[in-house]
């Protein structure tokens, strides 16, 4: 990865800043600039990555979020912010095939990164294995856990395929595997306050029984 | 949170030299810990440098018999790790014991090492907090303080370590390697690693401005049955009320440490001349000289009774 | 429509749609990430700006400044509103505390102020630079302390049958026992959010309620505009428990920041503002005294709570269930409220009946170790068929004893050991515990209006909302039931101000209310679909798409060949629920482990059987229960909001503070539906369940802990360093 990936905005940043009279050159000197006021403009950057399969590049406020650049810049909204801190999960979607709160990552830190949200699992219309054994089992309530809910579920049978341990996993040295008891602590960082967690576990069991 | 600069680093000394350049800089490589404290005003870094992009994501032997863990390396893979998980399985069993997936997925190893207390009047900027604004007092005296330090306290911070991994990286005398800004590299000791918090609880290692994690090394592997057990409410997903990690030796003897009573991953190389003792006797000299409140006082019983049940599950 | 006697036999009673478990009609929706919530309506709103909050800092003071000369210098600042310049403002009927606080601040994260930005980041940067001088004064914040200042809420707080004192002085076997329950939070996982644009006067709030119309008029009262200038959407609700039942401050600051920046605005509270900005269940205090005879009857049953809230609020009905749950022929109830500076207290799922229960089913197993009886018997006992305080007044039906023996039956409760710290398994001790489920049925009037297009499908629309209930689903298996349609034929839309005012989501009213206004509104288009045939509306029948009477037949989708036929209706209800007491059973089975070492108390099986009336989905039906059930696990062992009692707050003010349950908590759930219909509830003959399923939960499990170590915990949580003493030496 190169520092030349990241470039400061002049045009991004006079769009959005009423206090632009300097751009600076290079990141370091832009911060020497700042002033104790509140008057420290935004700093804009581009990134480009792939989201869904479709390349995206963004100007951003370096300080939005994975999760605001797909709800609020590219309006994929279908990923939740439950808390914003990295304590529900509700955020989760998969960055390379691993899943990841998208509320403690910045979209800056994603040059290049391939991200999927559950826009990207299934549609409507075609829905994505796990989408549909959640319709069928039931494995949500109010919906707004559901998304985080489903693409961490995802993101965990595939943990388990690669042999990723768990709290749960009685001995370290053999192969990880599905299990009621290794779905429920794998799933653990998807709070759902409605309380599906019983009916989402059968969803999850059912895509993974039908995968092996 | 307030706005800020950033850049990517190309190499860990362009990176430390490049913290050192800019005031208030923080490295950032998982975020999970930085950025939920930053949305809060708890961090407010000018420029942030982002070292994810360098290639300190492996894990090696050391020539020496050890192990080298780079600092990038997700909790997630070194949880994963076949020679962490038969070699250094009480880390691979405290990796897994902490957050969620999704965070593990991100956090990195010297993160990990990095994270901050979750002590509830830290996180609120409103409130009196000597670790966040020197001198503005500790709420959490005299207020809420169930899941505070109880040992290496202060009257100015009883905040608590939240890390499970290092409690694993105490017990196992890990060392911490760094790059500083001139480009010279030193290793820590992990038993020097930390700082209590004294006087200046605000100041929670031994790192220079702009000094980079690169790696944390182990020593040759231990032997022995290694356990670590976390006590918690919720059953998964939470910080601990107390954890102990300990790796024994067939003969009963061996080393213990414990999470969620101290400021740092707490271990007293001398209480583990004990163990044939039982529980009992550790715990005394483990917690020799606690300082509890209403709240936390119960974290005596709970260590003793859980070291109790550690060693009977390493007995088999 | 009115609702003044038994229902007879209706169309519903086919059961051709109604009580099958059809999926949710909006899961595609759901589980795609493609139903919009309040704060992700780029579609209907896209240019809007951001508002963030600036929340008070003290449990309680004044505003001595606000200088937001920083904030204002910010970059991409629109506009800043606190309420010296928000205007004249009113307070909504169902709201205790300002919305828009100061100079007076009444708790902790009260709203003082709105920043609005063009972008979020913007915007909370410059909220955090608005500097706020407070004055602090002392508030009362203990509730314990302030037991004793406690005063009665109202002329029907008490209640007293027979002769209490007398019979409990002379009862042989007594408990005199004082419990109590924490503060806790809806914590519902979509945070509180609202979009609001201005169109001269008139304001539309895109926005996450239960209640439309209470809001809608809250929000007009708030604002000082007439109810007809507001229209609240509110389709997709990402949780509510009773949080959102009513008008928050996200609506208001959306609204204020949106008139001052002349831009529609979006504000969310961020999470950890929630806990002490928005509404809890209130904590109690309950003392519950019992007398029996030596042959278990109850003689009499006495049960007082205290608990507090801001001035102008109201108690939590924590004595409900005791006037209603047992027999006793003496008996008396009291509530007593004391005045608290924390944030305000209000309704949480199952207000009164969730926090009664917890202390009274734990008081009735108590009381069954001391008569040397199964705690199963001794509430078969005392069960009684007529309001124990008004005998006269039966209950419009009660299975409770059924579900009593089904759910001992199913759980193999034989197997557990009568005495405490007997089974162990391994390192876990492990227990058994049982509690009665008892919540009341309330019916509430409701609207809808139901539109009959030309190619046969026929549309919905009803400010019901559906928080999680299942309402989609189970209003449209309602119009295709009375219809005679499919359930793909039917389009459901909901929560919607413009639509007809329904009974909304609260109390566990909203699925029986609710789907009785679709039927009434059924019945209209009924009449006036049979009318535009020719057909006589008094013998029509309506099945598979057709209509017949008289000998002829004719397509459903013919009646609005010419344009569209709407049916319009609204169900009221009379004396039904006064003639006869309508509530709803059921019965909670809880296997815990406690580790016999640490105290960690995990849930291992879970069954509860319900008796609630006629299941309209049983699929939807079940998720509330062991929704409900998962949030009893999180009240009995973890949840409390923890006050700073110098302070004057909530501490744990997020998520990873106030812990709920998550997956690891949770084992299989079992949920039984008894097969019953009840005809004085309403046509549909349905009851609630979203609530029965969490009351006696928390109780349960406190009674399997017991029943694993032999150690009572009184106060909830029920956490491992309570037990600690208690378990065996390691």
């Amino acid at each position: 990865m190169d520092s030349n990936d990241l470039q400061v905005s002049r045009r991004g940043f006079l769009k959005l800043s009423a206090v632009s009279a300097t751009v600076a050159a290079s990141p370091p000197l832009l911060a020497k600039m700042a002033t104790a006021d509140g008057g420290r403009p935004p700093v804009m950057a581009q990134v480009a990555m792939e989201v869904n399969g479709k390349p995206q590049t963004l100007e951003l406020d370096t300080r939005t979020t994975l999760l605001d650049a797909l709800r609020e810049h590219m309006h994929l909204t279908g990923t939740k912010k439950g808390c914003d801190h990295g304590q529900c999960g509700a955020c989760t979607v998969l960055v390379d095939g691993r899943r990841i709160n998208s509320c403690l990552t910045l979209a800056v830190m994603h040059q290049g990164a391939k991200v999927t949200t559950i826009e990207g699992l299934g549609t409507p219309d075609k829905l994505h294995p796990m989408q549909a054994a959640f319709v069928k089992h039931d494995g949500y309530q109010c919906g707004y856990c559901t998304p985080g809910q489903i693409c961490s579920a995802v993101g965990v049978l595939d943990e388990i395929r690669r042999d990723v341990p768990s709290h749960v996993t009685a001995d370290l040295g053999s192969k990880a595997a599905v299990g009621e008891v290794e779905l429920r602590e794998r799933m653990s960082g998807n709070i759902c306050r409605c309380g599906a967690y019983s009916n989402i576990i059968e969803a999850m069991t059912e895509v993974a029984g039908s995968k092996a | 949170m307030k706005p800020f600069t950033y850049e990517r680093a190309t190499s860990p000394a362009q990176a430390a030299a490049a913290a050192a350049r800019t005031r208030n800089t923080k490295f950032i490589a998982g975020g999970t810990n930085l950025l939920d404290l930053m949305k809060i005003g708890v961090e407010e870094p000018d420029h942030l440098v982002d070292v994810n992009g360098l290639d300190l994501d492996t894990i090696s032997k050391t020539d020496d018999g050890g192990l080298r863990i780079g600092a990038l390396v997700r909790n997630t893979d070194l949880a994963a790790d076949r020679i962490v998980r038969s070699d250094y399985a009480v880390l691979s069993r405290a990796l897994l014991a902490g957050a969620s997936g999704q965070l593990r997925n991100k956090a990195t190893t010297a993160g990990n090492l990095l994270q901050r207390t979750r002590c509830p009047y830290f996180y609120d900027t409103h409130q009196a907090c000597n670790k966040r604004l020197p001198g503005s007092g500790c709420a959490a005296l005299g207020g809420f303080s169930r899941s505070h330090a109880i040992v290496g306290v202060s009257k100015a911070c009883i905040a608590a370590h939240p890390s499970d991994m290092a409690v694993a990286m105490r017990l196992l005398d890990a060392k911490v390697e760094t790059v500083q800004p001139d480009g010279k590299a030193r290793s820590i000791p992990i038993a020097d690693f930390y700082v209590l918090p004294g006087n200046t609880p605000n100041v929670e290692n031994t790192l220079q401005p702009g000094e980079l994690i690169t790696a944390v090394t182990l020593p040759r592997p231990l032997g022995g049955t290694h356990v670590y057990h976390k006590v918690r409410d919720r059953a998964s997903y939470a910080f601990a009320l107390v954890s102990v990690a300990a790796v024994v030796q067939k003969d009963g003897s061996g080393r213990v440490a414990l999470g969620g009573v101290a400021p740092e991953p707490w271990r007293v190389e001398a209480a583990e001349a004990e163990l044939p003792q039982g529980a009992k006797a550790v715990t005394a000299r483990l917690l020799a000289g606690a300082q509890t409140t209403q709240h936390n006082a119960m974290k005596v019983p709970l260590v003793e009774r859980t070291l109790a049940s550690v060693l009977a599950q390493a007995k088999g | 429509m009115k609702f003044d006697t038994p229902a007879t036999i209706n169309p519903i009673d086919r059961l051709k749609v109604v009580g099958k478990p059809h999926p949710r009609v909006e899961g595609p929706l759901k589980t795609t990430g493609t139903a919009r919530y309040a704060y992700e309506r780029h579609d209907a709103v896209p240019d809007h700006a951001y508002g963030y909050i600036v929340p008070a800092t003290i449990g309680k003071g004044r505003v001595l400044s606000i200088d937001t000369s920083r904030a204002r210098r910010a970059p991409g600042v629109l506009a800043i509103v606190t309420a010296k310049d928000a205007g004249a403002l009113g307070k909504g009927k169902y709201n205790t505390a300002k919305l828009l606080g100061g100079p007076e601040v009444q708790h902790y994260h009260q709203a003082l102020a709105v920043v609005v930005a063009d972008t979020f980041e913007q915007a909370r940067w410059a909220a955090s630079l608005v500097k706020v001088e407070y004055a602090r004064e002392k508030g009362a914040f203990d509730l314990a302390a302030a037991k004793g200042s406690a005063t009665k809420p109202g002329d029907d707080a008490d209640s007293a049958v027979g002769d209490f004192a007398g019979a409990y002085a002379g009862a042989p076997v007594k408990l005199d026992a004082t419990y109590t329950t924490p503060d806790q939070s809806h914590a519902m996982m979509e945070p509180h959010a609202s979009i609001a644009a201005w169109e001269g006067d008139k304001v539309t709030i895109w926005t996450a309620n239960q209640m439309i119309a209470w809001s809608k008029g809250d929000v007009a009262a708030t604002l000082g505009l007439p109810k007809d200038n507001v229209r609240l959407i509110s389709p997709y609700i990402g949780g509510g428990f009773g949080g959102k039942l009513f008008v928050r401050a996200d609506a208001l600051l959306a609204a204020l920041g949106a008139r001052a920046a002349k831009r529609p605005v979006a504000v969310t509270l961020p999470r950890p503002v929630m806990f002490n900005n928005t509404t809890h269940r209130p904590a109690t205090i309950q003392r519950i005294r019992i007398g029996a005879g030596e042959d278990g009857k109850i003689t009499a049953i006495g049960h007082e709570s205290w608990s507090g809230d801001l001035k102008g609020g109201g108690p939590e009905t924590a004595v409900n269930q005791t006037r209603l749950l047992y027999a006793g022929a003496n008996r008396m109830t009291a509530m007593r409220l004391a005045v608290l500076d924390l944030p305000e207290g209000n309704a949480m799922r199952a207000p009164g009946e969730a926090p009664g229960l917890m202390a009274l089913e734990i008081a009735i197993d108590e009381m069954a170790e001391k008569l040397k009886l199964d705690p199963v018997q001794f509430r078969i006992l005392n069960d009684t068929q007529v309001d124990p305080e008004k005998p006269e007044r039966p209950f419009s039906q009660r299975n409770f004893v059924q579900c009593m023996r089904e759910g001992a039956d199913r759980f193999g409760w034989k197997n557990r050991s009568s005495t405490p710290g007997t089974k162990r398994d391994g390192a876990w001790l492990v227990g058994m515990g049982v509690a009665s489920a008892f919540r009341n049925n309330l019916v509430m009037k409701s609207g809808a209006r139901v539109r009959l297009a030309a190619d046969g499908t026929a549309t919905v629309e009803t400010d019901m909302t559906d928080i999680g209930t299942g309402s989609y689903t189970i209003i449209a298996q309602t119009a295709a039931e009375m219809l005679g349609l499919p359930i793909e034929k039917v389009v459901v839309k909901l929560g919607d101000s413009d639509f007809p005012v329904s009974a909304g989501s609260g109390g566990q009213w909203g699925g029986n209310s609710s789907t009785a206004g679709v039927y009434a509104a059924c019945v209209k288009l009924r009449e006036n679909v049979a009318k535009n045939l020719g057909l006589d509306p008094a013998t029509a029948v309506f099945e598979e798409g057709k209509v017949s009477a008289g000998g002829r037949s004719l397509p459903l989708a013919q009646a609005a060949a010419k344009g569209e036929v709407v049916g319009e209706d609204t169900m009221e209800y009379g004396d039904l629920e006064k003639r006869f007491q309508q509530s709803t059973f059921g019965a909670h089975f809880v296997e815990v482990g406690v580790h016999a070492a640490t105290g960690e108390i995990r849930v291992r099986r879970m069954l509860a059987v319900c008796a609630a009336g006629r299941i309209l989905n049983p699929t939807s039906a079940r998720s509330q229960v062991i929704g409900a059930m998962t949030m009893g696990v999180g009240a009995a062992l973890m949840e409390e909001l923890v006050v700073d009692k110098r302070l004057g707050f909530f501490v744990n003010h997020d998520l990873a503070g106030y812990e709920v349950p998550v997956h690891a908590d949770i084992p299989h759930q079992e949920v039984v539906f008894l097969d019953e219909t009840d005809p004085k509830s309403s046509p549909m003959k349905a009851k609630g369940v979203g609530e029965l399923g969490i009351c006696g939960v928390a109780a349960a499990i406190a009674n399997a802990v017991y029943n694993a170590t032999g150690v009572r915990v009184r106060d909830y949580p029920v956490t491992l360093d309570k037990l600690l003493r208690g378990l065996p030496t390691v």
